[in-house]
């Protein structure tokens, strides 16, 4: 068990690669809260996460929201008193070429993809600053790394958080907080699926393993980041991606 | 008692003395109180108060006077 005693926040957890990052960490026997922002949706996964030992709880806040995320953390505080883990995994994914993206959009994707991830470090670097210890993981992008036609909007996004990674894994280090990114490629969920198939072949075909990835490899390695196995590693971003070239 | 407990916190947090936390010492205005040390007695405050302060009220937390009136918001009572 790699984080007995454990506490984590992992944020759009209901489905896809945070579901999986949930499953696993639960596993490894920490508590796991588990945020979205539908609370049905919410709650029937805290149901179907949980065991006997009630390793699941609900957090449910909108992460682009400054306000909901602040009563959030305060809500968890009264709650736990402490924080060793935040995944920042929620995300949207909405392409289109530059000359047809909405204003909307832009804000939308940048609120929930970068600014949540910083409005929610922002609190757990707080809660993890008292014990001098605690791993913040976000959730980047391959994209963000290399940039793609029609993704404009979404690279910009998921790059912005490579910088936040690097910059907070230099500001907080000296707390022995520990601040990284993993930068999945081609993973197996609804996001993916919702490509169009000449897309999602041409995709494929850029993979040097010949095959889409899996929540559960990008949760291994999540898991490697928020247990003590990576406590010398900081401000690095794993790409979890079968050796995609794009 | 409070007000004990709140200037051990900036004894702690800005490694400075008892007789240096008065109400009108200000951030920034010694090297001691810099933007670091100040995030340190956030944390030393919201430890020993048992509190999570606002954004808000950490930026705005600019002396010693105003650290408490800011406590009393938590039902801090001095």
């Amino acid at each position: 068990m790699l984080l007995s005693g454990r506490v984590a926040i992992i944020t759009g957890a209901t489905r896809g690669i945070g579901l999986s990052i949930a499953k696993l960490f639960i596993a490894h026997d920490a508590i796991v809260y588990v945020n979205g922002r539908d609370e049905k949706q919410v709650y029937a996964v805290v149901d179907q996460l949980n065991n006997e030992n009630e390793q699941a709880k609900p957090l449910i806040f909108d992460v682009s929201d400054d306000r909901c995320v602040k009563d959030a953390f305060q809500q968890f505080y009264k709650q736990s008193k402490r924080l060793d883990v935040l995944v920042n995994n929620a995300g949207v994914l909405d392409d289109a070429l530059i000359g047809m993206v909405k204003k909307d959009q832009i804000a939308k994707t940048f609120s929930i993809n970068t600014f949540g991830a910083l409005y929610t470090s922002q609190y757990a670097i707080r809660l993890m600053s008292r014990k001098k210890s605690g791993a913040i993981i976000n959730i980047s992008s391959i994209i963000g790394n290399t940039g793609n036609s029609g993704q404009a909007v979404y690279s910009g996004s998921k790059a912005a958080l490579i910088g936040i990674t690097k910059s907070l894994a230099k500001e907080v280090a000296h707390l022995n907080i520990r601040v990284n990114a993993i930068a999945p490629g081609f993973i197996d969920t609804d996001m993916a699926r919702s490509i169009p198939e000449k897309m999602f072949q041409e995709r494929l075909d850029s993979i040097k393993m010949k095959r889409i990835g899996y929540p559960e490899e990008v949760a291994n390695c999540a898991l490697f980041l928020a247990s003590a196995l990576s406590s010398y590693v900081t401000g690095q971003i794993i790409g979890v991606d079968g050796g995609m070239l794009i | 008692m409070s007000n004990k407990i709140m200037i051990k916190c900036f004894v702690d947090a800005l490694g400075i003395s008892e007789e240096t936390v008065a109400d009108d010492l200000e951030y920034n205005s010694i090297p001691q109180w810099d933007s670091v040390a100040h995030m340190q007695l956030v944390a030393a405050l919201e430890e020993a108060f048992d509190i999570m302060l606002d954004t808000d009220d950490i930026i705005d937390m600019s002396s010693v006077a105003k650290a408490r009136e800011i406590l009393k918001k938590y039902n801090v009572e001095f």
